[in-house]
């Protein structure tokens, strides 16, 4: 039940990405491009996502908070605090790459769909990138450490 | 500001944050896609299937709006595949260290006022928005 539970989230996820048109590239770089506010050529859409899910989301947790989830024992929230150098260098480095293509983790995997070589190579990159650092921090940081890393998303 | 969408981009946002709170309200989970991908891919990993499946669902999305007869915009990316590569690079190495992205920091951590994701969502937008200043604008002219 799980499975199938996480399945329609992703569902509705996706089609959330669809109908606000962030599963397109474009059309984040044209909200990130802010220097063509003065031309009047910005996309402030991405915004408005944002907003929405935020204020949908907010109000959700605030009811999910005083539940314990339909089929696990207890919610997992995330425990990190810290505003470290991992936070602010691993930002900087995401948002670099986003910026180059326009592409994040949700919208990249969804476009798989497309079968574009673009995407495919993109995603095979991100799992390169993202295996590369759990070995890189698996041998940087002693075990013990290294199992207190629990996710944020 | 011919292209701005506002009732599509808040009808999906809606949809965005529906689903961040039903995983959190029927498995007890982040929707942060970061986490969900590199559970599903590191060999380390023992909890895969949840996060299988939601990574079904998300590619299942776009193939079901292809049924019913929506077009399926074919993503439109830079030429350079070492351009794609170098940012898909930057995109998995950077959201693991600083564990999440658009969606686990950007919107399921800042609905949690949580001041580590709201540190990281500022960072990763003022990066995103210098390269595209710059590619678009300094080099791209």
């Amino acid at each position: 039940m799980r499975a199938l539970a996480s399945l329609v989230c992703g569902f509705v996820f996706g089609w959330g990405l669809f109908i606000s048109g962030m599963i397109r590239p474009d059309k984040v770089l044209g909200f990130l491009d802010v220097l063509a506010i003065p031309s009047g050529n910005w996309d402030p859409s991405l915004a408005v996502v944002m907003a929405a899910a935020l204020a949908v989301t907010f109000a959700g947790y605030a009811l999910a908070r005083r539940r314990t989830p339909v089929f696990e024992s207890a919610n997992q929230w995330p425990t990190q605090t810290a505003i470290d150098r991992s936070l602010v260098g691993g930002s900087v480095l995401f948002g670099v790459g986003w910026g180059l293509v326009g592409l994040c983790p949700g919208p990249a995997i969804e476009n798989l769909a497309s079968l574009s070589p673009g995407v495919v190579i993109f995603v095979i990159a991100m799992a390169v990138g993202t295996i590369g650092h759990d070995f890189w921090y698996a041998r940087s940081v002693p075990a013990e450490q290294a199992l207190v890393q629990a996710a944020d998303g | 500001m011919a292209n701005f969408t506002p009732i599509s981009a808040a009808i999906g946002g809606a949809l965005i944050g529906i689903a961040a709170v039903l995983l959190m309200l029927l498995n007890g989970r982040i929707a942060g896609v970061t986490g969900v991908f590199a559970g599903l891919i590191d060999p380390l990993s023992t909890d895969r299937g949840w996060r299988a499946t939601f990574v079904l669902g998300l590619i299942a999305a776009p193939v079901s709006a292809a049924l019913l007869g929506y077009t399926i915009p074919v993503p439109h990316m830079p030429t350079s595949f070492i351009t794609v590569a170098v940012a898909g690079l930057l995109v998995g190495f950077g959201t693991r260290l600083s564990n999440g992205c658009t969606s686990g920091h950007g919107i399921c951590g800042i609905a949690r006022l949580s001041p580590r994701s709201i540190t990281a969502t500022a960072i990763f937008m003022a990066a995103a928005i210098v390269v595209v200043a710059v590619t678009r604008h300094l080099i791209g002219g």
